[in-house]
């Protein structure tokens, strides 16, 4: 019994090693991603006692399955999978690849950082509602994120939409309820049109996949009637200008975490699919469409802009904020080169992590101070310096200054302007950021005031607070390490070759 | 990972980490603030020091980090590079003694010290920042640090200076942001080379480089103040006392100035931008502001305003010595980037002295107040007369080499502008002086502070003296083995072709 | 042949009408209502024109699409219908409150 030590290692190494990759490897990740978070749901109404540790136990979950589910399309490129082995033409596929897995990674991080910030949120009444239904709409935006399928993106779009309805009528009042009626008419209209558009679509074609459809589909008056519908029902979702009226009321009157997640999450989730359908069906419908995009989004960028300058509210501010910064998403289509939509794809992922984070600094600033009017912002601001620095430094991203993911973001974007000649959409990116360093430090600015305070105010879980910085800190980690997610979206090639 | 590559990270850490550690001190924690402050601001010259030890004997220092597709963010150190990091890292030193004396008891103390030291770590950046996007990424940041040091004091004056800088700033730094997308388009390349980047490029895209520089100086003009865009400078004079030492000798303005020589040494290079016809037009831009600077300067009483408006003028020295494109006014422009900081940091601290100790802000208040506070007044006298020219003080050969640089580059009219600006700067400089020294003080003063036997606290006198000392050792030393001069002629003859 | 695009123009008539009266009435239950005429027309069409060919056996997935939608909506309904008695509750009335536009 004399091996060589140095052999006897390796190879115990390699034994200990080999289950690990092996679990990796094997494992559907892009299914547990689904089941996960909708068990978790279920879990949450079934036993409400423990729905917290169980809300938060399903969110650092989801994030390990998505790491499993990176390290599978590092090893093996975009992947499919069957549900119940019945294949694409019949049955139900699921895809992912660079596009998806970015869409869900940021799903996974803001979410988890909404898990924790609401776990000290809400009081015990509310946390009962919150928990299945934030699961519920965590499993419907990882289902939408993978899916491939274009009915069954309908079906994740309606629970996305009845769950985040149900979250914004959590908040008591009628200003909250009247808020979360209209948006609940305005996702089933949005809805209703994307399902016409994919009757359309199935009649002309006959298939549901997207990767079929896009072998088949050739111009039609019929598909020109169902990009018109889909488009139509998406960007009404997506509150492009001048389809962002429901947007402000609805973002701003919802709790805190729940605005978080409709402004990080559940807005870019039609955005996700308008994206989708124009990389692969919609490229015959032409470039007209495409300026008349980009020509909304600036519209969008200016409009929210000045309207976040006039706002005399903190949470309406930067409600607006989203409106102006989601203009920036549509600057990529008349661009339409692949660092374009990598540049528009970084600006949805910093714009999610630097919204929640800020809409969380909003959340703590109402509950100590019990109001968020921006005038009378200064005796309160002082208490909260974690907080304050969490919306200064998310405020850089959204200004597009570095360090961020929105400078990133920001150059891609005007790289591709100008590489194309196109540069009257660099100037919009370029005015934006103007508006958004006058919104942002309009806000900012009250750090600096020697007002003293005038009441006491209401004691902020520590929590709260540090999760708002961290989403923060980690929108400006995004503008330091930007090469790992840049590479991330690369897989499959999403974009089509080149840069 | 090993010393070459990380010597330039942790010149950069060692003022980063430290202010990120004094965020979380609370106000009471006085000892532990001030000796982080000191030990990091030390730490740092000592790295910087064997950084340049190394250099000199044939290390190469650069660390890089990829950030966008064929774009990395690259901390070099050059001998340009260290000229400035020099200088930043020194003044810091004596910046933070001071800031330690002038805010004793002050309130929010730790934010305070928290943003100088990443104002500095800013500076370091843009000192050492490899190519034009680096130099974009520090160069924001520096922005976003200063801001809150203006705006200390929380006064509406004060939050109207800060709003005015922001204005001025954050548009400066999207017309940089905007030149610096488009020469990579162009180009495929930022990296800061030796003679530049830009003069292989199509002569078809001449136009469209004349324009990027037109951009590129605009933004860089901003913050180096260049006429018509300084005004956001003198309002800016509300903030603390060190604070204008540090915006106007070290940080700021330094950063534009040192910007526009990175621009057309290492983006343009020399050559090139003579040919593009781009220099002419900045040295006479840089000699309106000049002009002009001074002009101001005479018609302020308040003491720092004056101060402030002398900068403007002065730091374009820097700008109009690159601008006259020869080899001697460069070394004039380069070894004056040192010289107006050590300068000008002295009579912002002596500044910052009398409104301390006696409640003096305004000239006329000045009277015969050498003889109460004879050390700052002394320490004043060597500064004004530096900024003059007065041999053998450090002016004087900013001076002398941008002039004989003007005679050899046949530009002679930039005499004419070096003389009136000479004889500006003395009539705005020898009243102060003259009030100072030989008027009879008042029986008492706006509002004294007694120090016992001292005219004032040793954390605010000692960095006074120190510097006012350098500006004569700056002139005394010049032609001694290793002196600015030589290393300024160094880097000078990299950027000519022989 | 003809009778299926008959009876496909009837579904997005169906869907014009239910859109028509979402934006105009005022009152929530007709909306609601509405947005249920929308979604039926929607149906109408799926079925319509899952038989593209006469004689042949109708494609089965749009019938399996409706049966989805169907659900959905029920589920919409009723979210629609709690959230407009509890609106009722709070304010009293069954409209949404007039908003100055933005």
């Amino acid at each position: 019994m004399n091996f060589p030590t140095g052999a006897g290692t390796d190879h115990c190494k390699r034994m200990k090693l080999l289950p690990m990759e092996l679990i990796l490897g094997e494992v559907p990740w892009i299914v547990v991603l689904i089941i996960l978070p909708l068990t978790g749901g279920m879990a949450c109404f079934l036993f409400p006692t423990i729905s917290k540790s169980l809300g938060l136990l399903t969110s650092l979950a989801v994030i390990s399955c998505v790491w499993g589910l990176g390290w599978q399309l590092e090893e093996d490129g975009a992947q499919r999978y069957a549900i119940g082995g019945w294949g694409a033409p019949l049955g139900i596929d699921l895809y992912a690849d660079g596009l998806s897995l970015v869409m869900v990674a940021v799903a996974a991080l803001v979410g988890l950082g909404i898990s924790v910030y609401s776990s000290s949120y809400f009081r015990r009444d509310k946390a009962n509602h919150f928990w299945p239904l934030w699961l519920f709409l965590c499993g419907a935006l990882n289902a939408l994120f993978l899916s491939s399928d274009i009915f069954n993106l309908y079906v994740t779009l309606e629970l996305l939409g009845l769950t985040a309805v149900a979250l914004v009528a959590l908040a008591d009042g009628s200003e909250a309820l009247t808020s979360a009626m209209r948006y609940l008419l305005i996702n089933l209209m949005g809805s209703l049109f994307y399902l016409l558009g994919v009757a359309f679509l199935y009649h002309s074609f006959g298939s549901l996949d997207i990767a079929i459809l896009a072998q088949r589909v050739e111009p039609s008056p019929a598909v020109w009637a169902a990009v018109g519908l889909i488009s139509a029902g998406l960007l009404l979702k997506t509150a492009l200008f001048p389809m962002h009226f429901w947007l402000p009321a609805a973002h701003a009157s919802a709790p805190a975490p729940v605005s978080a997640l409709l402004s990080a999450l559940v807005v870019k989730a039609s955005f996700y699919i308008l994206l989708r359908m124009w990389l692969e069906i919609f490229p015959i419908v032409g470039i007209s469409f495409a300026q008349l995009l980009g020509l909304l989004g600036s519209a969008a960028v200016l409009w929210g802009g000045i309207q976040a300058l006039r706002q005399t509210r903190l949470k309406l501010l930067v409600a607006y904020s989203t409106v102006s910064q989601l203009g920036y998403l549509f600057l990529a289509f008349p661009l339409g080169m692949s660092i374009a939509w990598k540049g528009a794809l970084y600006m949805l992922l910093s714009h999610a992590v630097a919204k929640a984070a800020m809409f969380m600094a909003a959340g703590n600033i109402l509950a100590a101070g019990g109001h968020d009017r921006i005038a009378d912002l200064s005796s309160i601001t002082q208490r909260l310096p974690l907080t304050l620095t969490a919306f200064s430094l998310a405020g850089i991203s959204i200004m597009g200054l570095p360090p961020s993911g929105g400078f990133i973001a920001k150059w891609l974007l005007l790289e591709a302007s100008i590489q194309s000649g196109q540069w009257w959409w660099g100037a919009i990116l370029l005015l934006g950021g103007l508006l958004a360093a006058a919104y942002v430090f309009r806000v900012v600015s009250h750090v600096f005031t020697q007002a003293e305070a005038t009441h006491e105010a209401r004691e902020v879980p520590a929590r709260m607070e540090w999760t708002a910085l961290v989403l923060a800190l980690v929108v400006i980690f995004l503008g330091v390490f930007a090469s790992w997610p840049l590479a991330m979206m690369e897989i499959g090639s999403p974009f089509g070759g080149g840069s | 990972m090993n010393w070459n590559t990380a010597l330039p990270l942790m010149v950069l850490g060692s003022s980063l980490l430290p202010g990120l550690m004094i965020f979380f001190l609370s106000e009471e924690h006085v000892v532990a603030r001030t000796s982080l402050n000191l030990a990091s601001a030390i730490l740092k010259i000592v790295l910087i020091g064997g950084m340049f030890w190394g250099m000199l004997h044939g290390h190469h220092y650069e660390s890089r980090l990829a950030l966008l597709p064929g774009l990395d963010l690259v901390l070099r150190a050059g001998p340009l590079s260290m000229l400035f990091v020099l200088l930043s890292a020194g003044l810091w030193l004596v910046t933070t003694v001071y800031a330690i004396g002038y805010l004793e008891e002050s309130p929010y103390r730790s934010r305070f010290f928290g943003f100088f030291s990443l104002c500095v770590t800013a500076t370091v950046g843009i000192a050492l920042a490899g190519n034009l996007m680096t130099f974009l990424v520090f160069y924001e940041l520096l922005t976003l640090c200063t801001y809150p040091l203006i705006v200390h004091r929380g006064t509406e004056v004060a939050r109207k200076a800060g709003r005015t800088y922001l204005i001025y700033t954050i548009f400066g730094g999207a017309l940089l942001l905007l030149s610096s997308v488009w020469l990579y388009t162009l180009a495929g390349t930022l990296e800061f080379t030796d003679r530049g980047f830009l003069s292989g490029l199509d002569t078809s895209l001449h136009p469209t480089l004349i324009l990027i520089f037109a951009l590129l100086i605009a933004g860089l003009g901003v913050k180096a103040a260049l006429f018509p865009l300084h005004g956001w400078l003198p309002l800016a004079m509300v903030a603390p006392a060190p604070v204008s030492a540090l915006l106007h000798a070290v940080a700021v303005v330094k950063a534009g100035a040192f910007g526009i020589v990175r621009v057309v040494y290492d983006v343009y290079g020399i050559e090139f931008a003579t040919d593009l016809g781009l220099t002419l037009p900045l040295a006479i831009l840089a000699s309106a502001t000049i002009i002009y600077g001074s002009l101001r300067a005479l018609f302020q009483d308040e003491l720092k305003r004056r101060l402030a408006f002398s900068t403007v003028s002065q730091v374009s020295y820097i700008v109009l010595g690159i601008a006259v494109a020869g080899p001697v006014a460069t070394i004039g422009g380069l070894i004056h980037l040192v010289h107006q900081g050590v300068q000008k940091i002295t009579l912002f601290f002596c500044a910052g002295n009398l409104a301390e100790t006696l409640g003096i802000h305004k000239i006329s208040e000045m009277n015969g107040v050498a003889w109460r506070m004879p050390w700052t007044m002394a320490a004043f006298t060597i500064g004004a007369f530096g900024m003059i020219g007065a041999p053998p003080l450090a002016g004087f050969f900013s001076k002398w080499y941008l002039a004989r640089g003007a005679l050899d580059a046949e530009q002679d009219w930039v005499i004419l502008i070096l003389a009136g600006s000479s004889i500006l700067n003395a009539a705005y400089f020898l009243p102060i002086l003259y009030i100072a020294w030989f008027k009879k003080p008042p029986d008492s003063w706006p509002a004294e502070r007694s120090f016992g036997r001292n005219e004032t606290s040793w954390a605010l006198l000692i960095p006074t003296v120190v510097t006012a000392m350098m500006t004569l050792a700056l002139g005394l030393l010049a032609s001694a083995p290793f002196s600015l001069l030589e290393w300024a002629s160094q880097i000078v003859n990299r950027g000519f072709a022989q | 042949m003809s009778y299926v695009y008959l009876y496909a123009l009837l579904g997005v008539g169906l869907f014009v009408l239910g859109l028509n009266a979402l934006i105009v009435h005022a009152h929530l239950m007709r909306k609601i209502l509405a947005v249920n005429v929308m979604s039926t027309g929607v149906f109408l069409v799926l079925v319509a024109l899952s038989s593209r060919n006469e004689g042949i056996l109708p494609d089965p997935v749009p019938h399996a699409m409706v049966i989805t939608g169907i659900v959905v909506s029920v589920s919409a309904t009723a979210l629609a219908l709690i959230l407009m008695l509890k609106l009722n509750r709070a304010t009293g009335k069954n409209e949404l409150p007039d908003r100055s536009r933005d």
